[in-house]
């Protein structure tokens, strides 16, 4: 087996969810570093030696300007040739809920390196936070490595800006190339949830995430990373916890970092 | 030239934030609106070229959905109605702020650092029907508060034809700013005039020994030494009245009081503080071992296991949310986040509690000019606590919501937090809090405004029409985010030696009260970083803009402290440095302003006199009770006090950090409320934290010792149904009061300084009952508002909030029943006292004209309580009995199976007919009791206990060897899902679970008009 690949999960500004995104990839093997946003746009070189670059949750500069509009625009012009080079070097990256969001606007998803903005993550349908418990089913023909073999997962989601909308052309590039691997599941029809709560945002089509065409770069709007034991489960307590937990996507990231996907 | 870019989502996308306006003018103000879509305003006062500005409209503006001008949009063709809200001069813009950061990000070093950028809101409002007046009253009862924003309204013609609108809210003087003598008269109606001039709120016996201590030979020596004016400074004399202020200095609780009971008799209570609160809470840590530091650091602070120290604090916010909702509400809880934050040398932050008690949000009688409506203060508050909150990245354990007309003129906002601390850092105790000689006062967080200046003499007040706009401060979560953060580092990284919040007075009082560590300090208040210019030093001195902290820095660690905070972008500045010369000296720039004598100014104060007498209330029972038991349940359910609160509480996020274990809202569709929440302390470790509270106001018509003792049986049987174990749970206490002392505008201040006196009376002996020892609390003792010429009191109210660990988070119960193969037991005896009931609050409102019906409350005894909590943890700890738990509280029994047959999704088959045999109270004697109060009592002392049926035998006999604790078989789970409650064979009243869960969820699920 190779040695444990290094994350690094920074921090900062707002970002919140580092210590469980850390404790998540610590769970599934990696060696994780979380050093403050500054101190890696100090020591961009930092990036060259990890294999995983996690952008967890938060309230990035409280979202003021649209939920990682003002981060998204720090990472650009701080950080935006180092993670240009990381990209294109291989690395893993994946954005959860903020760190999606931020993706979404350096256009790092779905295109898969930094450009023009795409896709969008708008004010949820009904104009309001939620927080609850979703159930995500997964495209077994996405390229995206973090959900290889995964069916279906319960996940919390917890956001105000989650309704992804897609350029005309950004939205046949994601159906036709699968890059959507996960999709917020109606338990009852079996089919993507265009409702609420079971998609909790009113995103088109259940678009809960996206990847991009190599399938290492991958953001989504549920926490993952908050389903790491079975008592996070609403359920635990009722035997009812069957589904995967979270720390799946991290294991497969892992996974695919040690196999130098 | 300032410029201005306008966005807006695109007309063929839809705008949830304006749909969510024109939602509640519609439903909430009945306003003829047809449509309304919002942009976002920047005026950017920077110079920046075409290019640029070009530039920077580009990156504000999402390119999937929106479009933007330089400039003023056009309205859309439907809209009829134009209105911009915006901040007024000197009010937090925390956007504005964020923008000013993506200006500095954005050209880097191709444009000046220097400018600034203000924020607005442009509603775009469509409604032929909607009259000028119409448009107003939109402006003024929904889109904005105009204590701190300004407001423009402009018909959609107006608003083609004008100029964008480039005026910028520039705040600030160029006074000069210097320290004045404030010449004490001698004449005491003249000097009491001076305290009322100047919102001091100082009584003449304080005014008088201020004046004495300016008198003294040896004070007036020492300031001609210091070269300060015989007189005292405005910068002395204001903070001498912040330290003295009721909210700082609980001058109530510390009072000599003589009081008077029911029978005439009396004696003195030499304070309340020292006689209950501590007085038990010293005689429980003879007993238990993990009490760490109670009562004199911003929170209190336990023992949860060899590594691990607690940290729980609770605080109010009331009067600044009855000005603005929002802004107040979110100081509330980034307030009190640096309560636990600035204990000992630091803890980090777990987990936050909310808790309202607010005016019926469906209120349609008058109001008192001046106040908002209930709705409208529900949903600010709401708003802003979540904003603070969620921003900050802390999940939110639990919360509640109470409703009562008398909230109407001061609603009770509480928040709290959970911090966590090692038991030690660097080799020493954790919550030690030591400062050395030459240690720099640096000041760490936001700069220094006119935010909440007079809060602390301000809420110490009524509120009335004259209440000051700038007492009212906006908190700014990300900022104090950013602050935590590096200061945890630098806690860790050993930076500093010790820390204290900044809140109510300022530095005023963090510097007075963390001088008291080395005997003395001086500092500068000229090298304070302010917001704008023109504050004088006593502003500078006493403001309360948030988000900072005063800490303490060894010299040799300055450097890197400093060096972190500016690689952090947090504002750091070294101000003073503390020394042991026995006073505070303030001086700004090369002038002393203010020479403090810390024993003066923290012992000087002299102690209140104060008459309690208690008047018994007479009797007032409701003519008939409802016949119809079905009926009256479906009522309670859907009442505003007991239906679910789903729709508010999912907008708190309570999972980040990924370690909740019992969650806020549990059952089968996740809508009921759990009787106490548990989560995990840190990751990789099963050490849980369990939190739950009491609250019952309405018992306090009766005497609110009563309702003291109530609260704290409730909040203890909850916090055990969540699997606590007695001897390990730690409780706080907040105290909101009617103004409780004698005078013109308070005949009755004897009577609530009675009802005071007995509440810590019976709150003393039940803490010591059940070995609850309080470990911190807070009293806001004057809410009263006397706007419009109408008194609105507030009862006498008491939250008790408790916090309890348990080694395996696992071992956490909740109150939802796995399957129907289970048997329902009821421990504990029911009493026919209905005095406070949610059924007599429920006739009382529906009586004409209204009633507040008065009778008996539910009899408490710490030694029954003690005994059904005890069996239920054995049963559950020890012999791993127990699937389920619930306390049975407001709407008694018949609430309590509804609640669990919702929770569980299951059928409940009940015969209190087994309950009744249970009449065990002496207050009623042998007298059977009658349905309703079989149904609706919410007596005390009483746990439900849900069993596996296979071992129901097993836990029979343990309740049997239990003989102290009545405990009864009393229903069984089943697969249909209908509840019957039957008294024998008699049936009381049934109900399918769906409809029960109709009358519940009557709000809607969705976020809805929220």
């Amino acid at each position: 087996m190779s040695a444990a690949p290094l994350c690094l999960v920074p921090t900062g500004f707002g970002i919140n969810c580092e210590a469980e995104t850390a404790h998540a990839f610590e769970l599934a093997g990696g060696r994780v570093e979380t050093p403050h946003l500054s101190d890696l746009a100090a020591q961009p070189e930092r990036l060259a030696s990890a294999r995983i670059l996690a952008f967890a949750g938060g309230f990035s500069f409280g979202d003021h300007l649209g939920a990682g509009r003002a981060l998204a625009m720090r990472v650009r012009t701080r950080l935006g040739a180092a993670l240009e080079r990381f990209v294109a070097d291989g690395g893993l990256v994946i954005g959860i809920c903020n760190g999606f969001q931020t993706m979404v606007r350096l256009g790092l998803l779905p295109a898969g390196h930094i450009g023009e903005q795409s896709v969008t993550l708008a004010e949820n349908h009904h104009g309001a936070f939620y927080d609850g418990w979703v159930t995500l089913a997964f495209d077994a023909a996405s390229p995206c490595v973090w959900t290889r073999g995964l069916e279906r997962m319960d996940v919390p989601v917890r956001h105000g800006e989650g309704r992804l909308i897609c350029s005309p052309a950004a939205r046949a590039r994601v159906e036709s190339e699968h890059l959507a691997p996960c999709r917020y599941l109606d338990p009852e029809s079996g089919r993507a949830a265009e409702r609420f709560p079971h998609n909790p945002n009113g995103s088109e089509g259940g678009l809960a995430g996206l990847c991009d065409p190599s399938g290492r770069i991958f953001g989504l709007m549920p926490h993952p990373e908050a389903f790491l034991y079975a008592e996070n489960h609403p359920a635990w307590r009722r035997g009812g916890a069957n589904s995967p937990r979270g720390l799946e996507i991290f294991r497969r990231g892992i996974e695919a970092a040690r196999a130098g996907a | 030239m300032p410029f201005r870019i306008e966005v807006a989502t695109r007309p063929e996308h839809e705008d949830p934030r304006g749909a969510r306006v024109l939602r509640q003018a519609r439903e909430h103000l009945h306003l003829p609106v047809d449509d309304v879509r919002v942009s976002s305003v920047y005026k950017v006062d920077w110079t920046l070229d075409d290019a640029q500005q070009q530039r920077l409209r580009d990156a504000l503006t999402d390119p999937v959905i929106e479009r933007s001008t330089l400039g003023a949009l056009e309205p859309p063709e439907r809209c009829h109605w134009v209105i911009t809200v915006g901040f007024k001069a000197g009010v937090t813009d925390n956007v504005g702020r964020t923008a000013r950061t993506f200006v500095r990000d954005l050209f880097g070093d191709d444009a000046p650092r220097e400018g600034d950028v203000f924020t607005e809101s442009r509603y775009m409002v469509s409604g032929s029907a909607l009259s000028a007046d119409d448009a107003a009253r939109l402006a003024r009862e929904l889109l904005a508060n105009e204590l701190i924003e300004r407001v423009q309204i402009a018909s959609a013609q107006q608003a083609r034809g004008a100029a964008a609108d480039l005026t910028i809210p520039r705040a600030g003087t160029a006074g000069e700013p210097r320290a004045e003598a404030v010449l004490l008269p001698d004449d005491d109606d003249a000097l009491l005039a001076l305290s009322a001039e100047r919102t001091l709120s100082l009584s003449l016996a304080e005014l008088q020994a201020i004046r004495a201590h300016y008198a003294r030979e040896e004070t007036k020596a020492r300031r001609r030494a210091l070269s300060l004016p015989e007189a005292p400074t405005d910068v002395e004399l204001e903070a001498l009245a912040q330290t003295w202020s009721e909210h700082c200095k609980h001058k109530i609780f510390n009072a000599e009081i003589q009081y008077t009971d029911e029978r005439g008799e009396t004696r003195a209570v030499r304070s309340l503080f020292k006689t209950y609160i501590v007085g038990a809470t010293e005689r429980i840590a003879e007993r238990v071992d993990w009490l760490v530091s109670v009562f004199h650091d911003n929170a209190g602070v336990v023992r949860a296991d060899d590594e691990t120290n607690l940290v729980f604090k609770v605080e109010t916010h009331n009067s600044p949310s009855a000005l603005d909702p929002y802004g107040g509400a979110m100081t509330g809880i980034v307030g009190v986040n640096r309560d636990p934050f600035g204990t000992g040398r630091g803890a980090s932050l777990l987990t936050n509690t909310w808790g309202y008690c607010l005016g019926p949000p469906e209120h349609s009688g008058a109001l008192p000019e001046g106040l908002l409506h209930p709705r409208r203060i529900r949903e600010g508050v709401h708003h802003g606590v979540i904003d603070g909150g969620n921003q900050s990245g802390i999940p939110y354990s639990r919360g509640f919501e109470l409703f009562d007309a008398r909230f109407i003129g001061k609603p009770l906002v509480f928040c709290g937090t959970v911090g966590v601390m090692p038991r030690e850092i660097a080799g020493e105790p954790a919550e030690l809090k030591r400062i050395e000689l030459g240690d720099h006062v640096v000041m760490v967080g936001g700069r220094i405004g006119k935010d909440g200046i007079h809060g602390a003499t301000f809420s110490s007040e009524a509120l009335t029409q004259t209440s000051p706009a700038q007492a009212v401060q906006i908190g700014d979560p990300i900022t104090q985010k950013k602050m935590t953060d590096m200061l945890l580092e630098a806690r860790d990284a050993g930076l500093y030696r010790t820390l204290t919040d900044n809140g109510a007075g300022g530095l005023s009082s963090s510097v007075g009260e963390i001088a008291q560590l080395s005997g003395g300090a001086t500092i500068d208040l000229a090298r304070c970083p302010l917001k704008y210019d023109g504050l004088m030093p006593w502003e500078i001195f006493l403001s309360e803009a948030q988000e900072r902290m005063t800490v303490a820095v060894p010299d040799d660690k300055l450097e890197a402290f400093l060096e972190l905070a500016a690689r952090r972008e947090v504002e750091a500045t070294a101000i003073g440095r503390f020394d042991d010369s026995g006073d505070l000296v303030v001086r700004y720039g090369d002038d002393v302003v203010a020479d403090l004598p810390l024993s003066f100014l923290h012992d000087g104060c002299p102690r209140m006199q104060l008459e309690a007498r208690f008047e018994p209330p007479a009797e007032h029972r409701p003519p008939a009770l409802p016949a119809d038991h079905a009926a009256t349940l479906l009522a309670l359910l859907g009442s505003d006090n007991l239906c679910s609160k789903e729709r508010w509480t999912r907008r708190y996020d309570h999972e980040v950090k990924g370690l909740s274990v019992v969650k806020p809202l549990v059952g089968v569709n996740a809508d009921v409320p759990a009787d106490a929440t548990a989560m995990r302390v840190q990751h990789g470790r099963d050490l849980g934290v369990l939190l739950a509270e009491a609250i019952q106001p309405r018992i306090s018509d009766v005497d609110a010792g009563a309702m003291g003792a109530y609260v704290v049986d409730l909040a203890v049987r909850r916090i055990v149904a969540g699997g606590a174990r007695l001897g390990a749970i730690a409780a706080l206490d907040n105290f909101c009061w009617p103004d409780p002392v004698l005078s013109e505008r308070t005949p009755d201040g004897p009577h609530k300084l009675a009802n005071l006196v007995r509440c810590c009376e019976a709150l003393a002996a039940m803490t010591e009952g059940l070995d609850l020892p309080l470990i911190s609390g807070k009293d806001s003792m004057k809410n009263d508002s006397t706007r419009g010429g109408v008194k609105i009191s507030i009862p006498p109210t008491l939250l008790l909030s408790v916090m309890a660990w348990i080694p395996d988070v696992r071992r956490a119960l909740d109150l939802v029943v796995p399957s129907a193969e289970h048997q329902l037991y009821l421990l504990g005896a029911t009493d026919a006292a209905l005095g406070g009931s949610e059924l007599y609050a429920y006739l009382g409102a529906q009586a004409q004209p209204p009633a507040r019906y008065i009778a008996a409350a539910p009899a408490v005894d710490a030694s029954r309580t003690r005994a059904v909590c005890a069996l239920l943890e054995r049963a559950h700890h020890e012999a791993g009995l127990v699937a389920a738990a619930h306390a049975p509280h407001r709407g008694g029994l018949a609430l309590a199976c509804a609640t669990l047959a919702l929770a569980s999704g299951l059928g409940l088959e009940v015969d209190l007919a087994a309950a009744e045999r249970l009449d065990v109270g002496a207050s009623s004697g042998a007298q059977p009791l009658d349905d309703h109060a079989l149904l609706f009592a919410e007596s005390a002392a009483r746990l439900l206990v849900a069993v596996p049926r296979m071992r129901a035998a097993d836990f029979e006999a343990l309740c049997e060897r239990h003989g102290d604790v009545p405990a009864r078989a009393i229903g069984t789970f089943t697969k249909t899902p209908r509840l019957r409650l039957a008294r024998g064979e008699r049936t009381l009243l049934e109900h399918d679970v769906g409809a029960l869960r109709a009358a519940y969820t009557r709000a809607a699920r969705e976020g809805g008009d929220a």
